[in-house]
């Protein structure tokens, strides 16, 4: 049976929350964080509901300290704001003091410049200097120079809506082997003309309130987000005498190998993702307590995911709720995201409600927890389902 | 910790090489700035119908994916793990120039399900239906070094058997034009043989795909073993000396035991100034080679710096066309890689024949 990964810090910018305790405040309040959109300049305005932060680039560049010439996409001003956060969590000083690395996740990049600056780059020299900002290394080799980390591993991982969740699990691995002795792993997207417009032509917005797991569900509603972890090896945590906020139990990553956008009627990416993380966490599928579910409320996903827990826990699958009425979906942030929800959930011994649930789908008995429950949790799992069939599970608990 | 192979190979490139029995014999010449791959026969590897939709980048990831499965004797394997710096990106420019052009409208999904990053990994499992481990890196030029890395980690635990390992990057157009705008592309064309006198900025991009099956069980199709790999957001130039020093003594070796360098010189007079201070320094009297001049600069080009290297190790032969000088080692052993891009993202590779 594997040990698990001890989680030192936390950072988290969200629709709900500018931090930690924010975001924690707004998910037992039942407090969204969907609106209309309100700082990207889109023809959708109306027809869309997003999660977006209140923060502006310029308020995050001057939280940065950064000078008018930077030269930052907004998914690096958001990964370097919550990583920071992380960081000062763990109560790391001195970043280079042991070997520490840095895995983070994105699929959107610099992707807010481009679409701005893609014409204009021709004319204005000014703003070329985003044209180095595009690739979705930029964002994490900044986060890195936020944090001060030099001469060490830092990396990206673009899965699509998985992203993040495979981060904490690369980033497990890390640590497992030796290779680092600390590692901030989580992701970042902001949100762009060019997932809003992406995601229309899928047909798979809601124009209203996103209900996870609902009958009557039309549609995910896009957010913005990065949230990131600290990883800490045992060593590490027993030199320094860290306070642990709970453990990387079990981790898994399997390919539907379906369809590039859709999901298997019977889910079986999720199923296997599942599967290997109970068995990497030597876990029986009664010991796992609270399900924070991807549940986008897209009629494919919460069907196929549904279907997923059947297979995995058949009559005894646990409490489960999807956190995406709260944030929307954070795409590449997702699993970063709902790694802080899931650990927050272990901390305070609470079931985060499923908003907006109204009607079983008539597929399955299966009812996510709509109202929010105080109960003893000692393990939760959390899924990310992605593009490309990349379904990731990771599995947090209270004891090593 | 079991020991890790590389058990096949396989390239799409600006060269011929994506005919396994040859290596590097004709060199393909060119005289730009931007030089592109070789498209090998595509039917042979992807039905036509689903080619047609493909991006290139796609099908040279598709294609050399199952050169590689076919060289190792698989028909699948534990996993897919991919490098690539820039995904699909015609298809991202499609899509944002359409979103500009047509003010929102008329959009169809095709080029935004292509462009996402992990497209190529996604492809090849749903082609040879791989519901195993399926990752994708995509951090400038350590993209697949990253990938190598975590297929080096779990085959070392034993986690898998087989992997499927690659590094894919595909040129496109506005990408091309505003990396000339930045000087980011060489200004003026040059002839790949002159590639490291040019003394100007930028360098020549390119393209193409490399991919390889590695494996923690030897077999008769083994190419090399790989012996470690790290990476390195930054890294001065000044300490640059001394980080490979404790590199290769991590791996209990001396400058002295490394019968090749690949070093990854693109011609850019800011930055070769790395490569520069090994190849003038500490790695004097090694035989050195460099290949940018054949595959052009790419986030995953690097990988065509492995696919050579085992090729050097399998064929005991130097092609005349990559010597940076004129040592002959008395063996090709033990090769070492050394690649970063504009001064960020450094990466160190060991590799030893079998």
């Amino acid at each position: 049976m594997g040990k698990g990964i001890a989680i030192t810090g936390m950072g988290i910018i969200s629709a709900i929350g500018n931090n930690v305790e924010e975001n924690y405040r707004s998910l037992v309040e039942g407090k969204k964080g969907i609106s209309r959109i309100v700082k990207i300049d889109t023809v959708h305005k109306d027809a869309l509901m997003v999660g977006e932060i209140d923060f502006t680039n310029q308020e995050l560049e001057a939280y940065l300290g950064l000078d008018t010439n930077n030269n930052y996409s907004r998914s690096a001003l958001l990964g370097a704001y919550a990583a920071r956060q992380a960081v000062s969590d763990a109560k790391i000083t001195d970043v280079n003091s042991s070997k520490t690395g840095l895995v983070s996740a994105t699929t959107v990049g610099g992707m807010d410049k481009t679409e701005q600056y893609y014409y204009k780059y021709f004319e204005d020299k000014k703003v070329q200097k985003y044209i180095e900002g595009h690739h979705a290394g930029d964002s994490t080799q900044k986060i890195a120079e936020q944090l001060g980390i030099h001469n060490s591993l830092v990396t990206t991982i673009s899965t699509a809506c998985s992203s993040a969740a495979n981060a904490i699990l690369f980033g497990a691995r890390l640590l497992k082997s030796g290779k680092l002795d600390r590692v901030i792993v989580g992701g970042t997207d902001g949100l762009s003309k060019f997932t809003l417009n992406g995601f229309k032509t899928l047909m798979i917005q809601s124009d209203t309130y996103n209900t996870p797991f609902d009958e009557n569900r039309k549609g995910l509603n896009l957010g913005e987000a990065a949230a990131f972890l600290v990883l800490e090896s045992d060593k590490s945590v027993q030199r320094e005498n860290k306070e642990v906020l709970a453990y990387v139990k079990g981790w898994g990553n399997a390919n539907d190998a379906f369809h590039q956008t859709a999901s298997s009627e019977h889910g079986d990416g999720a199923t296997l993702a599942m599967q290997k993380a109970l068995k990497v966490g030597g876990l029986k599928g009664e010991e796992i307590d609270y399900i924070n579910a991807h549940g986008t409320a897209t009629p494919n996903n919460d069907l196929s995911e549904g279907r997923a827990f059947l297979r995995v826990f058949g009559n005894g699958v646990p409490d489960f709720s999807s956190t995406k009425g709260y944030t929307g979906h954070t795409l590449a942030a997702a699993g970063g995201v709902e790694a802080v929800f899931s650990v927050l959930a272990l901390r305070h011994n609470v079931i985060f409600p499923n908003l907006n649930f109204k009607n079983p789908m008539k597929e399955f008995h299966l009812r996510p927890r709509a109202e929010l429950k105080k109960r003893k949790l000692n393990t939760v799992l959390s899924n990310s389902l992605g593009f490309g069939g990349n379904c990731s599970t990771l599995i947090f608990s209270k004891e090593a | 910790m079991k020991p890790v192979y590389i058990n096949s190979v396989a390239s799409i490139s600006a060269q011929s090489t994506f005919d396994n029995s040859v290596f590097l014999e004709d060199i393909a010449e060119h005289t730009d700035n931007v030089i592109r791959a070789m498209n090998p026969n595509y039917k042979e590897f992807i039905p036509p119908a689903a080619a047609r939709r493909m991006a290139k980048g796609i099908k040279m990831g598709v294609a050399t994916s199952k050169i590689a499965l076919k060289e190792a004797n698989l028909e699948n394997v534990d996993a897919i793990i991919t490098g690539t710096g820039l995904g699909c990106i015609a298809d991202s420019e499609k899509f944002v120039s359409k979103i500009i052009n047509d003010n929102e409208e008329y959009l169809t999904p095709t080029s935004f399900i292509q462009s996402t990053h992990n497209t190529v990994a996604g492809q090849i499992a749903l082609g040879i239906g791989c519901k195993g481990y399926n990752f994708t890196y995509v951090h400038s030029s350590i993209s697949f070094e990253s990938a190598l890395l975590d297929a080096k980690l779990q085959l070392e635990n034993d986690e898998a058997q087989n992997i499927l390992v690659g590094g894919v990057d595909e040129l496109a157009d506005h990408h091309i034009k505003i990396h000339k705008l930045v000087n980011h592309i060489k200004k003026d064309v040059v002839n790949s043989r002159d590639l490291l006198e040019s003394g100007t900025k930028g360098a020549v991009f390119g393209e193409g795909a490399s991919f390889f099956v590695l494996s923690n069980e030897k077999s008769e199709t083994t190419y090399a073993q790989v012996l470690d790999v790290t990476a390195y957001n930054s890294l001065p130039a000044e300490e640059l000396q001394n980080g490979l020093k404790s590199f290769l003594h991590e791996n209990s070796l001396e400058i002295e035991d490394i019968d090749i360098v690949v070093l990854g010189n693109n011609g850019d007079i800011d930055y070769d100034t790395y490569y520069n201070l090994l190849s003038q320094g500490s790695l004097k009297n090694t035989a050195q080679v460099y290949y940018k001049h054949l595959c052009g600069e790419f986030n995953t080009a690097s990988s065509f710096g492995i696919w050579m290297a085992t090729k050097m190790i399998r064929t005991q032969r130097i092609p005349e066309a990559v010597r940076l000088n004129g040592i002959q080692p008395s063996k090709i052993g033990t090769v070492l890689l050394y690649n970063q891009y504009r001064g960020e993202n450094h990466s160190l590779v060991l590799l030893r024949g079998c």
